[in-house]
């Protein structure tokens, strides 16, 4: 008899072989992080079960049982290899194996040239990843499988890990796109995450071969896998046991005692050599001490059911949850409810007015206000007379309780929101980056995992002993730190500590980015619902050793700070829909493509009674303008650098097609690639804008699932041009940029330098269908240019004069630099009408890629609509010499961006303000940020930055942005009231 | 460094230990305290994290990490302190090293310290450890020593007979060089030439088993690469699941950048006279990774690393000589070098994120691995948030696909083993 143990990141199967290797037992549990003692129990069972078989050999397989195994000195076989022994027994046809876990996905070739491939260190796209979208979408696994087969319509969703594809999907479901459509698009997501992560430039074909609990259990998400990669894969019958299998296969001779083993197992004590932190609470008295002091902090909730003044309504409608209060005129709370978003907050809000109209007859609605994710449609669904943004809405809050209130941090579900405050105006905003938010919601997915609502998990942890120390990172990481521990023996107890534990620290390191208390403020509050959790609120103190204010509506901060902003600017009538108006309300969704640009934005159209209605979905106020001709002039250097580049067409000519794929650095010289090869005689091709489709076809030849957005879309554009059927692609390898002189040298990252090294070697109809052209070159010395030049085209072509090149090159320069002055002019005439009409200026400042729509998501046309000018950093860079910097200056693109920064310090004007964006995966910008930032704010500015990536969710930079302008315009006020 | 630092104490991050335990009885030699820090406690990792933006590569992290811990360890006069960090050059972020440890240390509360660089690209002017042309080739021939006893132990320790024995050799070693360099002896190409050659007829000399071992090389970011800090003591970990380690050396690298000079001078133009100096240069570095393989020729036991300028000439149609940053072409030439010597299972090292290695590492793994089908590259990243667990079990994946491998080759010839000669004194 044969035992194979399979004890995976949240699961534990078992199967049990006889001498023909016939299954006779198998079982499959989640193990709660109890290994070794559901191991033993399941082991107790077995030899119950097969009393005969008192010996026998085992072996454990899997990542959460390598300590086991190694404690107990049994027999470790690594999962993935076992899979592959029990495929070649059981299945040996299969060509193709793919196998996703809790946190693992794993694919196999099993043809002639064999290999096996696990996911990196990242966890995106497996069963915690779908786990954590069914908890978000408040569904059952097999719920949200059922829906999926229902789809009508996919939408972009990243799933790179969890936390991108809720940024993703919680606009969604705030727009009310249906859950079905939903649910397939997370199924979609998965797979391309899986292409994209592992495939690598193999195609998966042939017999393939779906394992592990995730495909098991979900039928749809094996369609999606089917229909994606044009396949019909096969789920074989034990499927959740091939890794027990293959284990019990490898076993060696070696027999064990089972009862014995029982024994071993129940008396194993995993050695605590986890690194832990300091206790959260040392006794009771202490925590009743901690309790007593934050009663301090509480606004008066009141059931005055005969109350008949005016009242004032505050809703913030939430990423996972709404918050509503109502408040009388003396700031009492009236009414109130935090409830949880399962997804949609129209229906919540409509039973919360209905209930509240009921209990309270006789109140007159002076004004209410809306703020969060939903504003918008819950502004309209309802007739709201304001929406705010979170940020002030948060402040105006936290001023009631603390008025010389000068730090405020709100952990709430999805999002970290910090602020500064000096001299009573926002001065600085920290907003969690779209891959670190350790919040709320993250808590939340550890508690059930483990079967507990998340007050009673984090409970847990407050006298623990030895909190685990989690460090702080992304709860992708997050998941294996966690694994980690629970191999070394840590109690869930000291796990529960340790994540309350590790959200302060990612707040407080990775967002605020502080280095002591002194950094954050004298006067702090505390709110979200996040720090209702009394372990969360002690690490906080703990961790910056000063005690905090924590309001007793901690959680509906930012609802009161709405209704405190209504009762302040209400003009007295509310145009909130009455008692009498909600009793005909309705919603109704429909989901449609607009066609109003090249764009094609999925929309949500929700109608409401009355003739309301709410667009979501939109990158742009297109749709929602009924009045085409009289839309506002847009005021965009982005728009007016694409539209040049888009001029360059195509002319034939007599020496073949040439294509050029538009990416990273073809952004800024494809005015002079252009012209020097059309001079040369020919057609130069162009691949069209990205789009996520193009990106998705050039998906299994990512080679590095961790490099930036931009660069991992070059493979789609390499796709479509080899489909244009172009003599040749032509895309040089440059490690030097242009010289600028802004810098002490003046190179490429070493991804622009040489990302066609990895096209190159990744994808292999290149190198056999077209002509790849990457030789190394420079554009810095004409001379030296030309001459290489002659050379590659000799080599490629051959019959090339070299006075018809250097006249080429020639001309090529001249395009450049002519390209060059047109976006330096129109910036400056952009500024000058700006300033003569007092807009606000905004310098989006990044690389030439972030021209790339489908790379900045639309932001430029963001920052329009909220009205303002947008400008590129290289139309301002030329204006600033060089300067002193604290970083080694020695990138041509990154100067400009120290120099754009520093050209807003210089300009007298308050209206000028630089955005910086920045790729996901960019490691030259984790030097650039800090110092752009410093550039900023040591002269006086606020730093704001933008992360992107493949998301496409404009909502949290919506806030960022708003917040900017919000904290512009009432420094602004301040000044003129100074004046 | 001027003068007046002689009574200073400074700080160094271990990277290569045989190295930069060398390199410390240098400095002596040239009248300098150098210490080279071992602390690697959770708090060096939590410093980093404190004071280096999140983001940055970990190695940076790590380095400027432990700096800080060393400071705050109380163990040092901070008037008398100073610190010392290596500087390549190059587009690749870790050129700004040493402008983010100043930030740290001006955060951290120690902008007093002074920090210098040792590089040779003309960066930080003035600051810079003078780098004369004396110090240059004392250091050359320090790295050479280090390359050689890291190449002999780890091609002996796994076999040996007596626990411990090749390990005491290596100290053995040290402590003979740091007698010869503290007397000004050991620099010169004849001496150098001597001593490699007693170096490798006494490790020959060690008794082994017959035993066979998987063969593991390692590659990657150099600092990951070869710290125990960086990489979670993978090389420990290696040899305790049964393996025998490769670790290509650090001259390979130092002619690399020397090389890429030249390169730069055939893609991008420069001066006759340019080329001919640093060809002339080039040359006579040469010599001592020469002096490496004649010293180790004679015993057939021994897998000597190929000449630079074959290395490179292998990686010739996978990727092109331009890519200099980081590690550059000189990493995909490692992996190919080491699976032509039968280490084709490989792990490959990166900071998570790392910028290069998209390129040179991951980046170029499908192709080897269509050229060497029997290369068998685990590419695994470190930071601070990666766990061991994780790591381990990749490259357990890898060791599994490789012990299979080896249990279904032919056995191949055992090392040649020297019968019970007696453990002779070094010279």
């Amino acid at each position: 008899m044969r035992i194979g143990l399979d004890v995976g990141s949240t699961t534990l199967k078992c199967v049990v072989l006889d001498e023909n290797d016939k299954i006779v037992y198998k079982s499959y549990e989640r193990h709660y992080s109890q290994i070794a003692y559901r191991a033993a129990l399941m082991l107790k069972k077995i030899s119950e079960l097969l009393p005969s078989q008192r010996k026998s050999s085992l072996a454990i397989a899997g990542s959460a049982g390598m300590g086991l195994a190694e404690g107990c000195g049994l027999p470790f076989v690594q999962e993935v290899f076992a899979t592959r022994v029990a495929v070649e027994k059981l299945l040996p046809s299969t060509d193709v194996v793919i196998e996703l876990g809790g946190e693992d996905a794993k694919i196999l070739f099993l043809d002639s040239s064999m290999e096996m491939r696990m996911n990196g260190s990242c966890a995106g796209g497996t069963g915690a990843f779908i786990d954590q979208m069914a908890t978000l979408l408040k569904l059952e696994l097999a719920e949200l499988d059922q829906l999926a087969g229902q789809y009508d319509k996919l939408y972009t969703i990243a799933s790179r890990c969890g936390v991108f594809a809720k940024s993703d999907i919680q606009p969604l479901l705030n727009q009310g796109a249906k859950k079905s459509d939903i649910a397939a698009s997370i199924f979609a997501a998965v797979v391309n995450q899986t292409v994209a992560g592992l495939a690598q430039g193999r195609k998966m074909e042939g017999n393939i071969l779906y394992l592990g609990g995730p495909l098991s259990f979900l039928p749809n998400l094996r369609e999606s896998f089917d229909r994606i990669l044009a396949v019909k894969g096969l789920c074989p019958e034990n499927s959740l046991y091939f890794v027990a299998i293959g284990a019990a296969l490898m076993t060696d001779e070696k027999k064990f005692d089972l009862l014995q083993l029982v024994n071993t197992l129940e008396n194993y004590q995993a050695n605590e050599g986890y690194d832990f932190c300091s206790p959260l609470f040392n006794s009771d008295e202490e925590y009743q001490a901690f309790l007593l002091r934050h009663a301090a902090g509480s606004v008066e909730c009141a059931e005055d059911y005969n109350y008949n003044g005016g009242v004032y309504l505050g809703v913030d409608a939430g990423s996972t949850t709404v918050k509503a209060v109502v408040i009388d005129e003396n700031k009492r709370i009236l009414f109130k409810r935090y409830q949880s978003n399962s997804g949609n907050p129209v229906p919540i809000i409509k039973d919360f007015l209905n209930d509240f109209y009921a209990l309270y007859p006789a109140v007159k609605v002076k004004a209410a206000a809306v703020t969060g994710y939903g504003e918008d449609i819950i502004r309209k669904a309802f007739a709201v007379d304001f929406g705010i943004v979170e940020t002030v809405a948060h402040f105006t809050a936290a001023r009631h309780f603390c008025p010389e209130v000068d730090f405020i941090i709100d952990i709430g579900g999805q999002d970290i929101k910090c602020f500064k405050i000096k001299d009573g105006v926002i001065d600085n905003i920290f907003l969690n980056e779209a891959c670190s938010s350790g919040c709320g919601s993250f808590l939340q997915t550890f508690a059930g995992a483990w079967d507990y609502d998340i007050a009673d998990f984090a409970k847990l942890g407050l006298f623990a002993p030895k909190p685990v120390d989690l460090g702080s990172r992304c709860t992708v990481f997050m998941n294996s730190s966690v694994k980690q521990a629970q191999k070394d023996g840590a109690t869930i107890q000291n796990i529960s500590a340790g994540l309350s534990i590790s959200v302060i620290k990612n707040a407080i390191y990775k967002v605020i980015r502080a280095t002591g208390p002194e950094e954050l403020g004298e006067h702090i509050v505390v709110q979200g619902g996040t720090f209702l959790n009394d372990a969360v609120l002690r690490a906080f103190e703990q961790e910056i050793g000063r005690n905090v204010i924590r309001p007793n509506i901690a959680g509906l901060m930012g609802a009161f700070g709405a209704a405190l902003y209504a009762c302040q600017y209400g003009k007295g009538q509310s145009s909130l829909l009455t008692a009498e108006q909600l009793s005909s309300f309705t919603h109704e969704v429909q989901g449609t493509v607009c066609k109003l640009c090249a764009n094609h934005c999925r929309l949500t159209i929700n109608k409401f009674d009355n003739g309301r209605v709410y667009i979501g979905g939109n990158r742009c106020e297109k749709p929602v303008f009924t009045d085409h001709d009289n839309e506002k002039p847009e005021y965009n250097l982005y728009s007016y650098k694409t539209q040049i580049l888009d001029s360059y067409h195509p002319v034939s000519g007599k020496r073949g097609k040439i294509g050029i794929p538009m990416g990273l650095n073809m952004y800024e010289l494809y005015p002079f690639w252009f012209t020097l090869l059309t001079k040369l005689g020919f057609e130069v091709v162009k691949s069209p804008h990205s789009s996520h489709a193009l990106y998705l076809s050039g998906v299994h030849t990512i080679s590095s699932d961790m490099v930036c957005y931009p660069a991992k879309l070059l493979h789609g554009h390499i796709e479509w041009l080899m489909k244009k059927q172009v003599d040749a692609i032509f895309y040089p390898c440059m490690t030097y940029n242009l010289d600028e002189h802004l810098g002490d040298n003046h190179y490429n990252c070493p991804v622009v330098a040489y990302y066609p090294e990895v096209l190159a070697a990744n994808v292999p109809r290149l190198a056999s269908e077209v002509k790849f052209i990457y030789d190394y070159v420079s554009l810095n010395n004409e001379k030296v240019f030309t001459k290489r030049m002659h050379q590659v085209l000799n080599r490629e072509f051959g019959s090339f004069k070299l006075s018809e090149v250097k006249q080429a090159v020639k001309d090529a320069y001249a395009e450049y630099h002519s390209y060059m002055e047109a976006v330096r002019q129109k910036g400056e005439e952009y500024i000058k009408m700006a300033e003569e009409e007092n807009l606000p200026i905004i310098i989006l400042a990044g690389r030439p890629y972030h021209l790339d729509r489908e790379v900045n998501h639309g932001i430029d046309k963001l920052i329009c609509q909220i009205g303002a000018v947008v400008i590129s950093e290289d139309a301002v860079s030329h204006k600033i010499g060089r300067f002193p910097l604290k970083v080694l200056n020695q990138w041509t693109y990154h100067a400009r961006l120290y120099a754009a920064a520093r050209y807003v310090v210089e300009s007298k004007n308050p209206q000028l303000n630089l955005v910086q964006l920045v790729s996901f995966g960019c490691g030259v910008d984790a030097v650039t940020t800090d110092e752009t930032r410093r550039i900023l704010e040591e002269g006086g500015r606020i730093y704001t930055q933008i992360k992107i990536d493949e998301i496409s969710n404009l909502g949290a930079v919506k806030i960022r942005l708003r917040s900017l302008f919000a904290a512009l315009k009432q420094s602004q006020m301040e000044v003129n009231a100074d004046e | 460094m001027s003068k007046e630092l002689q009574d200073y104490t400074i700080l160094v991050p271990d990277m290569c230990h045989i190295h930069f335990s060398l390199l410390k009885n240098l400095f002596a030699g040239f009248g300098y305290n150098l210490e080279v820090l071992t602390n690697q406690s959770r708090a060096v990792v939590d410093e980093g994290l404190m004071h280096v933006h999140n983001d940055t590569c970990y190695p940076a992290l790590l380095v400027i990490g432990q700096m800080i811990d060393a400071l705050k360890s109380g163990k040092y006069d901070l008037d008398k302190t100073a610190l010392m960090i290596t500087q390549t050059g190059g587009g690749c972020r870790a050129s700004n090293y040493i402008h983010l440890l100043r930030k740290a240390l001006q955060k951290a509360g120690y902008g007093q310290i002074p920090v210098f660089s040792i590089n040779a690209s003309g960066l930080e002017k003035g600051e810079a450890f003078k780098l004369s042309f004396q110090r240059i080739r004392k250091a050359f021939a320090v790295m050479t020593y280090g390359d050689m006893l890291m190449l002999l132990s780890n091609q002996t320790e796994p076999y040996e007979s007596e626990g411990g024995a090749t390990q005491q050799l290596v100290l053995d070693w040290i402590e003979h060089l740091d007698v010869e360099l503290k007397a000004n002896r050991g620099f010169s190409l004849p001496q150098v030439r001597n001593n490699l050659k007693t170096m490798a007829a006494n490790f020959a000399a060690l008794p082994l088993q017959k035993i066979r071992k998987i063969k593991v090389g390692i590659v990657g970011e150099i600092y990951v690469k070869y710290s125990s800090l960086g990489n979670n003591n993978l090389e420990k970990f290696l040899k305790e699941q049964g393996c025998e380690v490769m670790v290509p050396g650090l001259l390979g690298f130092i002619y690399y950048c020397v090389d890429n000079r030249l390169e730069d001078i055939r893609l991008y133009g420069g001066t006759w006279l340019k080329k001919f100096a640093i060809t002339k240069i080039m040359n006579k570095l040469l010599c001592f990774e020469k002096a490496i393989m004649e010293a180790v020729k004679p015993y057939g036991q021994f897998t000597s690393p190929l000449p630079f300028y074959k290395m490179k000439a292998l990686a010739k149609d996978i990727i092109g000589y331009g890519v200099k940053m980081g590690e550059g072409w000189l990493l995909t030439a490692e992996m190919l070098e080491l699976t032509e010597h039968g280490y084709e299972n490989i792990v490959c090292a990166q900071p998570f994120g790392c910028l290069p290695n998209h390129i040179v590492g991951r980046g170029m793994i499908r192709k080897i691995r269509s050229l060497y089908p029997g290369s068998n590259i685990v590419p695994i990243d470190y930071d601070p948030g990666a766990t061991k667990v994780n790591q381990e079990n990749r490259i357990k994946l890898m060791l599994a696909l490789a012990k299979e491998v080896m249990e279904k080759k032919e056995p191949v010839e055992m090392p040649y083993c020297v019968p019970d000669i007696v453990h002779e004194q070094v010279v």
